[in-house]
């Protein structure tokens, strides 16, 4: 079994209004640092499944078909196996 | 003959009675519901996705209602030739089906938008506004994802085959940014596959159908698809 850490990010060529709106936050409370603020999502979860490339193949098509929208969204993923 | 409307409901749809009333009850049309969970589009000759919040828009608007089992007879109906409308999160469906191309974006303001807009009609060679009179349209819009993406190969083919049908634009019809209520590209609000049997929408011209309400042209849009579907 694997645990599946799938990180789903917007497209750099694709607009963020949220990260932008967030970045005006970050300058009001004084964080002036703070620049190109992108926001994406974080999805967890296990893959049943014994052999590790077999795992990969089906974290990255369940990533294709459902929780990445390729027109706007990358994704990568990293797989750590539990006992 | 009379067109029968299905009209299409997932967990979270909301605007799925208005659209039956407006069909059924205000034009006089047959209509019936269709649960997500059926297959069977129960003799319908238009298909229509609500608006609402299907599935809580998690993940994405539309991403999870797409896998809904109806969906897959909604995609074999609207390869055969079927008329699909899609309204609103119904317009976010098909482009997560990718019966039509692009995505929607949050809106630019990243507020909900809520208020009546103008359309200006693109082009009445389809069944939605062959019978239309107007070149302008009013009819309000309601979403928070309304903010139309799509790259710049597939803007120009959407210009190319004509499959552009609405577009915000002012009380006269000029396109123009300050007309855009959420950020759109081109300031579309409404586009049709190449076939131009599927339009999705982000307006809703269910909620202006009934005269009692003040403004009809979205019953223009039902009744146009009506008349000119059998020809």
């Amino acid at each position: 079994m694997f645990k599946a850490i799938v990180i789903v990010k917007r497209r750099q060529t694709i607009l963020d209004p949220q990260g932008k709106a967030v970045e005006q936050g970050a300058k009001l409370l004084g964080f002036y640092n703070v620049k190109k603020t992108r926001i994406g999502k974080y999805i967890e979860f296990f893959v049943d499944i014994k052999d590790k490339s077999a795992a990969e193949k089906e974290v990255r098509e369940y990533s294709e078909k459902l929780l990445c929208n390729p027109i706007m969204e990358d994704f990568e993923f990293t797989l750590e196996e539990v006992k | 003959m009379k067109p029968k409307f299905g009209i299409v409901v997932f967990p979270g749809s909301n605007c799925d009675h208005d659209a039956y009333y407006s069909v059924k009850k205000i034009l006089g049309f047959e209509a019936e519901f269709l649960w997500h969970k059926e297959k069977d589009l129960k003799g319908s000759d238009v298909v229509i996705l609500p608006g609402g919040f299907s599935y809580g828009d998690y993940l994405r608007t539309g991403a999870i209602a797409r896998f809904s089992p109806i969906m897959d007879t909604v995609h074999k109906f609207a390869q055969n030739g079927g008329v699909v409308i899609g309204i609103c999160n119904g317009f976010q469906i098909l482009l997560e089906l990718g019966l039509l191309p692009g995505v929607m974006l949050k809106n630019e303001s990243l507020k909900f938008v809520c208020k009546d807009v103008y359309l200006k009609v693109e082009n009445k060679e389809n069944i939605f506004t062959k019978s239309l009179e107007k070149n302008i349209l009013k009819i309000p819009v309601a979403h928070g994802d309304g903010n139309y993406f799509a790259d710049e190969q597939t803007l120009k083919e959407l210009e190319r085959n004509h499959q552009i049908l609405f577009r915000y634009a002012s009380e006269n019809g000029k396109i123009d940014p300050n007309a855009n209520p959420n950020g759109s590209l081109m300031n579309i609000a409404g586009i049709m596959n190449k076939k131009k049997n599927v339009l999705g929408l982000m307006p809703h011209p269910e909620r202006c159908c009934d005269p009692i309400l003040g403004n009809t042209d979205g019953a223009l849009i039902f009744q146009s698809a009506a008349e000119n579907i059998f020809n």
